[in-house]
């Protein structure tokens, strides 16, 4: 709260120096010819006065509270040293909450360690005291300093226009940084738990397993147990609901694409375009609640329907098998997840077969060829890289698509071929691993991590691969 | 001259024709019949929701009166007192029915009303202990099953033990229409609540709230860094190996699987930095990120499409680069951006996966106090009632699909309008 509090005095004391400031321009403007506007001058006080106080603020908001946590924890008290690591986390999560006057857990410290709990929350208060302290003396100090550093300087011949262009441009760069840290936070913080996972199940168990069972490792004494952490039956899963997807998407999205650019009008365009538009903009949460409770039931019906046919016939085993289907087959996400595709690879092929360049086609017809003809030996030969690529962009789509799979693909982890079996998927696993009530530290909420960096490594090989692709393509035609 | 006519080859060229022609057809219908297929699929999926979701808007309410008996209220403790049933046998007198001993009767009939009027009447008697001793009026809705009934989706002719109701449920039903006292009218409680266990009582109004604070958060952030970010990349980086791996980074981070940027947010905001789980501040900053790529695209491109004589105008009349493009460029890029950015929180606005890794599928009874409390969105919120066991949440949760898509259209409808009335062609 009283950081707020800061905050909004800081912006208040900014905006009166810019006013300050610009004045002052003004006021000596009068005499000599100023090398900016008033207002850069202003801007250029404001900006030292606020931007390093601000900086301050926000650097405390962010990382103090952890910094005084560790600094509490440093010396552990006799009491708690023995402690089991998860009680011992809640320790120091009851002193942080003491100090704070917060309600604590439910657990019942014995007398010795409630001493140290009270001595723990007496340090943690104290440091929360004296760093909120240090931190608003430090920023006011910080945006005081700024503004009587900066306001002797004023004078005709401050360049403080491109003062303050220099501070914009680095305000951009920092923007842009972002963009990169995004990165980098992503792979740290992945290879950061799935290092936690990988020192318990080894790399090679993870990755070339055949047995997908996490929930062995609710056990104390099974927590490594051999197998139990195989990720193979959940990249086959993966594997053949994406194929099933792209055999719906790839066809249809290809074709639907051919025809908005060689065949279709204007106007037909102007209104399929948008259609297409709002299938694509359609949440990904409601692609699984169709395939849930519309496409799954549907499938069922027709294929127990078929089996109920075949039974007691020649055929009865696959009429017995059919009879058994279940909701939760592959079949019902992939095909799902095909439609999402579909206007992801139309739009993206549109835009690739529009860069073929007319003079190819004009070409073609000037040869006697018809439009279909020309669309199948000079078009899609010329676009093909570049097709590629969008397929390849759309299985990396596929492989990370969480919702439809979460809601309509099964939970057992087995390795088949037949798109009527349920399988799981590793981004259905983990969902699934995420959202239980484990313990963080647990080797099956770490698994998620594992199969969170798998993950990313396999979209971000396809990815690169794909906008590489795409992007010669372009380069080709351009 | 030869006479063309009488060539066997003419009449092979003319069959070789017509088999091409054919061909060329056949193509053609091959690219209508996709484009019927996908079409198709958006007209059912479309009206699978309306028809699963539509009888949401409307409900039955019921109008009973219970005699408060002096009798059988607790003053001294008037939270433990079960009002529910002392209203269930006030039903059961109206309808003349005589309660059996076990209170079977009684229990059948409390299955009927929403245990909303248990809590009405304890506020009653809270507000004036007074009208203890008095009969009282109150309009309630009924439960989610008697609802379904009214609707028409609990039909009599299944086998008893295949409903939720009894035989004796729907006579009494019945009778309870035919008398007058249940009526049915527009479901403003859909609107107005929050989720909750009773499904005749869940609403989407927190999950609304909670959307909207998240999107907040997410364009407070991921707008002007996006925009600013696409700025510097466009106008100012040199061109050289930075930009070029910059530019690499952000197209790849634009196809990183949004489940990814959960994990990221899981370990960087809540474990790291001891963010709040399950609230709109931590949802909104992952959803900034995810969304930051794509609004830098979107705005590269609209600033691409200004011509350079704009700022070369700019330029020449004496203005500084940073000039130029805040005061020229941009503002010519405005609409652009504008929709860039509206069409990429649209697409955060149904982002799921992300939100279940920081713990949004807690459930989450009324409104969210602040940025940083926990908190429910619709899509989350879609997800949690589909996985719910009663028939009756799952009409809410198509009802919940219609109030997001009826979100999502309006943003895409305002970008689509954006573009159309105010982007330029040079």
């Amino acid at each position: 709260m009283s950081f707020t509090l800061a905050f909004a005095l800081l912006l208040a004391f900014s905006v009166g120096v810019w006013w300050l400031g610009r004045r002052r321009a003004s006021a000596l403007a009068g005499g000599e010819r100023l090398h900016s506007l008033p207002g850069y001058y202003g801007t250029w006080v404001a900006l030292w006065t606020g931007i390093p106080a601000a900086l301050i603020l926000l650097l405390f908001l962010t990382a103090g509270p952890r910094l005084g946590e560790a600094l509490i924890a440093a010396d552990p008290p006799a009491a708690v040293a023995s402690l089991p690591s998860e009680t011992a986390q809640a320790f120091w999560n009851d002193a942080q909450s003491l100090a704070r006057g917060e309600p604590t857990t439910a657990i019942q410290w014995t007398p010795e360690q409630r001493a140290a709990l009270e001595q723990k929350a007496e340090q943690a208060r104290q440091y929360n005291g004296f760093s909120a302290f240090a931190a608003l003396a430090l920023a006011g100090v910080l945006a005081l300093g700024g503004f009587l550093l900066a306001w002797p300087r004023i004078s005709p011949t401050l360049r403080a226009r491109n003062q303050v262009e220099g501070w914009i441009n680095i305000a951009l760069m920092a923007c842009s940084a972002i963009a990169v840290l995004t990165t980098i936070g992503i792979v740290a913080s992945l290879l950061y738990e799935a290092m936690r996972f990988f020192a318990s199940v080894p790399p090679l168990d993870f990755l070339f397993g055949l047995q997908w069972q996490p929930q062995i490792a609710m056990r104390e004494d099974q927590v490594a147990a051999k197998g139990a952490f195989g990720a193979v039956p959940l990249f086959a899963g993966t594997f053949l609901v994406m194929i099933v997807a792209m055999c719906v998407a790839a066809p249809v999205g290809l074709f639907c694409a051919i025809y908005l650019s060689e065949y279709a009008g204007r106007t037909t365009r102007g209104v399929i375009k948008p259609l297409l538009e709002i299938l694509a903009g359609v949440p990904t949460v409601v692609y699984g609640f169709f395939a849930a409770l519309t496409v799954g039931p549907l499938f069922r019906g027709f294929f127990n329907w078929i089996g109920s046919w075949l039974a007691e016939g020649p055929l009865d085993p696959l009429g017995q098998y059919l009879m058994a289907v279940q909701n939760e087959m592959a079949l019902t996400a992939g095909v799902v997840m095909g439609i999402m595709l579909i206007p992801y690879i139309s739009s993206l092929s549109d835009d690739i077969i529009n860069a073929v360049p007319q003079s190819l086609r004009d070409g073609s017809y000037a040869m006697g060829a018809t439009k279909s003809e020309t669309v199948k030996r000079v078009i899609l030969p010329a676009a093909l890289p570049g097709v590629m690529g969008a397929m390849l962009l759309a299985i990396s789509r596929a492989v990370g698509e969480t919702m439809i799979v979460t809601m309509a693909a099964g939970s057992q982890a087995r390795i088949t071929a037949n798109p009527l079996d349920s399988v799981t998927t590793v981004t259905r696993q983990m969902v699934e691993l995420l959202t239980g009530d484990q313990e963080f530290d647990s080797p099956r909420t770490l698994a998620a991590f594992g199969l969170g960096l798998t993950l990313f490594g396999v979209t971000l090989v396809l990815n690169i691969i794909a906008l590489r692709i795409v992007q010669k393509y372009r380069q080709a035609y351009d | 001259m030869t006479d063309a006519r009488n060539l066997p080859s003419r009449d092979l060229s003319e069959k070789r024709l017509k088999q091409r022609h054919a061909a060329e057809a056949r193509f053609k219908l091959y690219g209508q019949l996709a484009i019927v297929i996908a079409l198709g699929f958006l007209v059912v999926l479309l009206a699978r929701v309306v028809q699963q979701g539509y009888t949401v808007f409307w409900t039955h309410s019921i109008t009973t009166s219970v005699y408060l008996d002096p009798a059988r209220i607790d003053r001294a403790d008037l939270e433990g007192n079960n009002f529910d049933y002392l209203a269930a046998q006030n039903l059961l007198k109206r309808l003349k029915v005589q309660d059996d001993a076990l209170g079977l009767a009684s229990g059948e009939a409390m299955d009927l009303v929403s245990r909303d009027l248990g809590y009405r009447i304890l506020g009653a008697i809270k507000d004036d202990p007074k009208v203890i001793g008095t009969t009282l009026t109150f309009t309630v809705p009924v439960k989610a099953n008697a609802d379904l009934y009214y609707k028409g989706e609990i039909e009599r002719s299944t086998p008893e033990t295949d409903r939720k109701l009894s035989n004796r449920q729907l006579d009494w039903l019945d009778r309870l229409e035919a008398e007058g006292l249940v009526r049915s009218h527009f479901n403003s409680d859909f609107f107005t609540n929050s989720d909750s266990t009773e499904p005749e009582q869940a609403g989407v109004l927190g999950a609304v709230v909670g959307s909207a604070l998240m999107l907040l958060v997410a364009a407070f952030i991921a707008v002007p860094v996006g925009v600013l970010a696409a700025v510097w990349l466009e106008e100012f980086a040199p061109r050289g190996r930075l930009s070029g791996f910059i530019e690499v980074n952000i197209n790849n981070l634009a196809a990183v699987p949004s489940i990814v940027y959960g994990l990221l947010g899981l370990v960087l905001f809540i474990n790291w930095l001891g963010f709040p789980r399950s609230a709109p501040l931590t949802g909104g900053l992952v959803l900034a990120l995810m969304s930051l790529p794509t609004i830098i695209i979107a705005t590269r491109a609209a600033l691409k499409a200004v011509p350079p004589s704009i700022r070369e105008a700019a330029l020449g009349m004496g203005a500084s680069r940073t000039q130029t493009v805040f005061h020229h460029v941009l503002p010519q890029a405005a609409p652009g951006v504008m929709t860039g950015i509206i069409l990429s929180l649209a697409h955060a606005l149904g982002e799921t996966a992300p939100l279940l890794m920081i713990g949004m599928v807690a459930f989450t009874p009324g409104l969210p106090e602040s940025l940083a409390s926990a908190a429910s969105v619709l899509p989350v919120q879609v997800f949690i009632w589909e996985n719910a066991a009663e028939a009756a949440f799952h009409e809410r949760t198509a009802g919940a699909i219609i109030v997001l898509l009826v979100f999502m259209i309006l943003m895409n409808a305002t970008a689509v309008i954006l573009r159309r009335r105010f982007e330029k062609r040079w």
